[in-house]
């Protein structure tokens, strides 16, 4: 038995443990067109911030290849899948066989085909390691910076870039930040946290034409800036599947047990699509618990196990110079609010069901809704009342909590 | 493996739990000093609510999602026991949205910190030694 991982992330990297779960001996080969060992994607803010380094931002420890018996290929791009002689080529004319295949190939920033971008003598994405040291390079103390895209990845990049310098302006073609997390309220309460501490935000704005270092904005206004980020969204890289016929929507479409529609092919993580369980529809969920449970699903499949993984859901936690939100689930139904002094909570309601929740402010014990959506426990069941007012095991039944606390889970 | 497991039928709701669990994980050899004038941050908490109360510190669950979805590898698994690198711990609280017992918390420095069994402090968990009523026990099930 031969493994090929394409992908040397949170899914490639949940696939080897995966597979070695089951299958302590048989080859593994990953083939990453990355230079670094496996580092953790979402640490590159903290690490531009300083709250981490290259070595403590490692997603596994130096020793992970060797323990896991994998061959790692680094620097090498995978140009194409033979699904029939079952091989991988690479840009180094290589051609790898394999038994059962991974492509846990993730997504890639999006640049839109703006007016005038190639006028802007440089311009930045904010995706990988390389992306970040960059920028740290580009950035000075009081460089005027313009992120389009006030999504996470545009905000996490401008949290980053805030003990540097505090010209930093956000622009979004939505008429709120954060628009596929938050809901109008929760976004205007972390706005003006945001704006409180220096961001500038143009929203529902866009831009009409760049000329050289300037924008022209479809508002009419303009900005002068030192450096360009583009942060309006990730596509994932589906082409190596489509290529060899296989079943690509926006993502790579997989079934519960990872398997693509080839034989033999499994594929998880961002280049994927996800069924989530809290609105009932297939969409891309480009978050890291999803991609590692997925890559580790695929990895007890190949070794020949029967694993499923079927409780996907959108969520996230974030911390914003200091303000922390969790979100989850979808945004439908019946909404329940609670606020207090130091937190704005709505919980998401449906068929007796909670399929959603916004938590900005004191986030403790969250989790205990993320599973209320996750085992889609009936609310009836439980006192709704009294988790409402704050996540706590005290609202199940005593049969649940004895449970829980008493048994292993 | 050896877990750490509560019955609230014994609980006397004494919070004894959450301070030995502070002191043993306080690195101070004086439990007036470590626990005198300060806000403690147990890794146990007790819940309550009239005559109802219990503790609860992390599971242990034989599929971690605090694990799985934890976003820098700071959260590993090894032999059933689920620890935390400080060092590599970030505090982005991806492991609060995933625990659904609500066990991990912060730390009084930003990064999380969640019961370790007590692996760190020698021997049978403070919190079970320290539990009056034998609420709180350490054994296999
Ligand atoms: C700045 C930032 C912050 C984020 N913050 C969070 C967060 O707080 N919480 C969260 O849950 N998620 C966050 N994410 C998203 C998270 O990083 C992704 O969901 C996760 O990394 C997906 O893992 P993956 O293994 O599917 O893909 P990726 O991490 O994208 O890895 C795919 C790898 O495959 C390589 N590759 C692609 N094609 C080929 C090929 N043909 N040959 C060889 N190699 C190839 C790529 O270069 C890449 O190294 C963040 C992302 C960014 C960029």
């Amino acid at each position: 038995m031969n493994y090929v991982i394409i992908g040397n992330s949170a899914a490639g990297i949940g696939c080897v443990e995966g597979i070695r779960n089951i299958d302590k001996d048989n080859r593994i080969t990953i083939i990453s067109d990355e230079a670094q060992h496996t580092y953790s994607r979402p640490l590159i803010s903290y690490l531009l911030e300083g709250k981490t380094d290259i070595n403590r931002m490692k997603y596994r420890p130096d020793d992970f290849y060797k323990n896991n018996k994998c061959d790692i290929k680094l620097s090498t791009r995978v140009t194409s899948i033979d699904n029939e002689k079952k091989t991988v080529s690479t840009d180094k004319d290589e051609i790898i066989p394999y038994d059962k295949l991974l492509v846990a190939t993730g997504s890639r920033a999006f640049v839109p085909p703006f007016n005038g971008l190639d006028s802007v003598p440089h311009y930045h994405t904010f995706m990988k390691l390389d992306d970040a040291l960059a920028l740290d390079n580009d950035v000075k103390e009081n460089s005027r910076i313009f992120i389009i895209g006030a999504g996470l990845i545009g905000l996490k990049c401008a949290e980053s870039l805030h003990y540097k310098t505090k010209n930093i302006i956000i622009a979004d073609l939505a008429e709120r930040i954060l628009p596929n997390v938050l809901d109008n309220e929760c976004a205007s309460i972390m706005q003006q946290h945001l704006e409180e501490k220096g961001f500038t935000f143009m929203l529902a704005d866009s831009v009409e034409v760049f000329e050289g270092k300037t924008a022209k904005m479809k508002s009419g206004k303009t900005i002068d800036f030192d450096v360009l980020i583009i942060a309006v969204g990730v596509r994932p890289n589906t082409e190596l599947v489509k290529a060899i016929g296989g079943n690509v929507n926006r993502g790579i479409v997989i079934d519960e047990h990872c398997n693509t529609s080839l034989p033999d092919i499994y594929a998880a993580g961002d280049c994927t699509e996800s069924y989530d369980i809290s609105a009932d529809v297939t969409r891309i969920l480009a978050i890291l618990p999803n991609a590692y449970i997925q890559g580790e699903c695929a990895g007890k499949n190949m070794a020949g196990s029967d694993c499923i993984f079927n409780k996907a859901i959108p969520m996230n936690a974030t911390g914003l110079l200091g303000m922390h939100m969790i979100t989850a689930g979808s945004y439908d139904g019946v909404t329940h609010i609670v606020k207090s002094d130091d937190t704005f909570k709505k919980l998401f309601v449906k068929d007796n069901r909670l399929v959603g929740y916004i938590i900005i402010g004191d986030v403790l014990r969250a989790g205990i809704y993320t599973a209320l959506i996750r085992n889609k426990t009936p609310l009836d069941s439980i006192d709704f009342e009294l988790i409402k007012d704050k996540p706590q095991l005290m609202a199940f039944s005593r049969t649940d909590r004895a449970k829980f606390l008493g048994s292993v889970v | 493996m050896k877990r750490i497991y509560v019955n609230e039928k014994w609980c006397l709701g004494c919070h004894l739990c959450e301070y030995y669990c502070a002191f043993a994980n306080s690195n101070i050899k004086n439990m007036v000093d470590a626990l005198k004038d300060v806000t403690i941050r147990p890794r146990i908490k007790i819940e309550e609510l009239q005559s109802i109360s219990f503790a609860v510190s992390c599971r242990h669950c034989e599929e971690p999602l605090c694990v799985k979805g934890c976003i820098s590898g700071a959260l590993t698994i090894k032999d059933g026991v689920i620890t935390i690198d400080k060092n590599k711990c970030v505090g982005c609280y991806t492991c609060v949205l995933s625990c659904p017992y609500g066990a991990v918390s912060p730390s009084d420095h930003g990064v999380m910190q969640k019961c370790e069994l007590c692996t760190q402090n020698g021997g049978e968990p403070a919190c079970v030694k320290g539990c009056i009523n034998k609420a709180i026990v350490f054994e296999e099930r």
